[in-house]
């Protein structure tokens, strides 16, 4: 339970950390809140000859409002409270992880390590968010339904780090929610579902039984079980297949009501 | 190896770590503070957390290298001069503890809870959730951290 040894790099600046990134490819990881990063160094599951810290670089530390969207920089933790004026997110936010390990983790930390079981990579899913990532080659924004390819992959080179994420602020009229089942609070999900509504339009955004923050199409009149066909989980010691199948249909339909009943 | 410089319970240290170095063992091993607990050092039992700037960390889940220049408070800091502080004579009068592995987490974390205000019930449990204790059943735990909300 201890890391292989590692350099370790501190920038300070975002031109210092892409260049540190440039030259070490993925030979290095970038170190945010370290919620995730750490315990797999501790288990040997990682093994960079690179550890870059972010944390020094102190202008990345920030969340600005511009038209229509909320830009959360890489170094807000899950615990800051300026993520309460999002949609959706403060309602998954007690979901990640625990108190003590909020106020470590970063919003955009659990973005890039891109667990299918997290409840931030689906939030910006459903809210049609976006990442905004940095090279020395430049910068540019991903759509968070390209960002998430598969389980622990993305969109993102070796190179680039995430600069911030872009969270649309939610049109007029909408209602959202969201519903979980984990095994205990705070663990990641067994299954979990993130629903927008407005008038008779809805969204549904599957995470945990699918290998990537999914929107599907649902039938608005009978929304869990159109979502339940549509699915094919994998079972697991701690919930068959059958049984994941019938959490999408009965959390569907709870998290597409509470959508409606907060849009009316 | 990197030099730090790190206050920890308002006495300075100076030293040279190794970058892979965790903050737990740093506490421990370097400075010999072995009150911070280390259970499963994948950030899940809560054992080893402390105060880093006034805010409740997993120690495990630090790099020492990432304490230079920063502000550390762990168990040791708690009693005065051989009185425990009010919360540890809750969990003390609760009977909130028994082998005693899990409690400098818990009180770590909730000396954090506790400093932004007065929790309820459920926002005690909701903490509690970070913790893993295998003697007492957490409700103790929850009465001592609800009485020492109330003193």
């Amino acid at each position: 339970m201890k890391a292989v040894a590692f350099r370790y790099e501190r920038p300070e600046t975002v031109d210092e950390a892409v260049a540190v990134l440039a030259e070490h490819g993925d030979e290095a990881k970038v170190l945010a809140g370290g919620q995730s990063l750490v315990p797999v160094l501790n288990m040997r599951l990682l093994r960079p000859s690179v550890v870059v810290d972010i944390n020094c670089v102190l202008s990345i530390d920030n969340v600005t409002r511009d038209n229509g969207s909320t830009r959360v920089g890489a170094l807000v933790r899950q615990a800051d409270p300026r993520l309460g004026e999002l949609p959706l997110v403060p309602e998954c936010l007690p979901h990640v992880g625990h108190f003590v390990t909020r106020n470590r983790g970063t919003v955009c930390g659990s973005i890039a390590h891109a667990d299918a079981a997290a409840e931030l990579p689906l939030a910006l899913t459903l809210l049609g968010g976006s990442v905004v990532a940095a090279s020395t080659r430049g910068r540019r924004e991903i759509a968070a339904a390209e960002f998430f390819v598969t389980h622990f992959t993305t969109e993102l080179a070796p190179d680039e780090l995430v600069l911030e994420t872009v969270w649309p602020t939610g049109a007029d009229g909408w209602g959202y929610a969201f519903e979980e089942l984990a095994q205990r609070r705070g663990d990641f999900a067994l299954c979990m579902v993130a629903a927008a509504a407005r008038g008779s339009e809805i969204r549904v955004a599957l995470g945990a039984v699918v290998d990537r923050p999914t929107l599907i199409e649902v039938d608005p009149g009978a929304p869990g079980e159109s979502a339940a066909a549509q699915v094919e989980p994998f079972g697991s010691l701690h919930a068959s297949a059958g049984y994941l199948r019938h959490l999408v249909r009965v959390l569907v339909d709870r998290a597409v009501a509470r959508a409606r009943e907060r849009a009316a | 190896m990197i030099d730090l410089t790190v206050t920890v319970n308002g006495k300075a240290y100076r030293e040279s770590v190794e970058p892979r170095l965790l903050l737990s063992d740093f506490l421990r091993h370097s400075l010999g503070l072995t009150g911070t607990h280390v259970g499963c050092e994948h950030g899940v039992c809560g054992a080893c957390t402390v105060l880093l700037d006034g805010v409740s960390v997993r120690s495990c889940l630090l790099l020492a290298a990432q304490a230079d220049g920063r502000d550390l408070i762990t168990v040791e800091s708690l009693a005065e001069n051989g009185q425990l502080n009010s919360l540890q004579q809750a969990f003390h009068e609760c009977h909130a503890l028994q082998c005693g592995f899990c409690t400098p987490g818990i009180l770590m974390a909730a000396t954090d809870l506790l400093a932004r205000g007065t929790p309820t019930r459920p926002d005690i449990v909701d903490m509690l959730s970070g913790h893993l204790c295998r003697c007492t059943g957490y409700e103790p735990i929850v009465d001592a951290i609800e009485k020492a909300a109330r003193r």
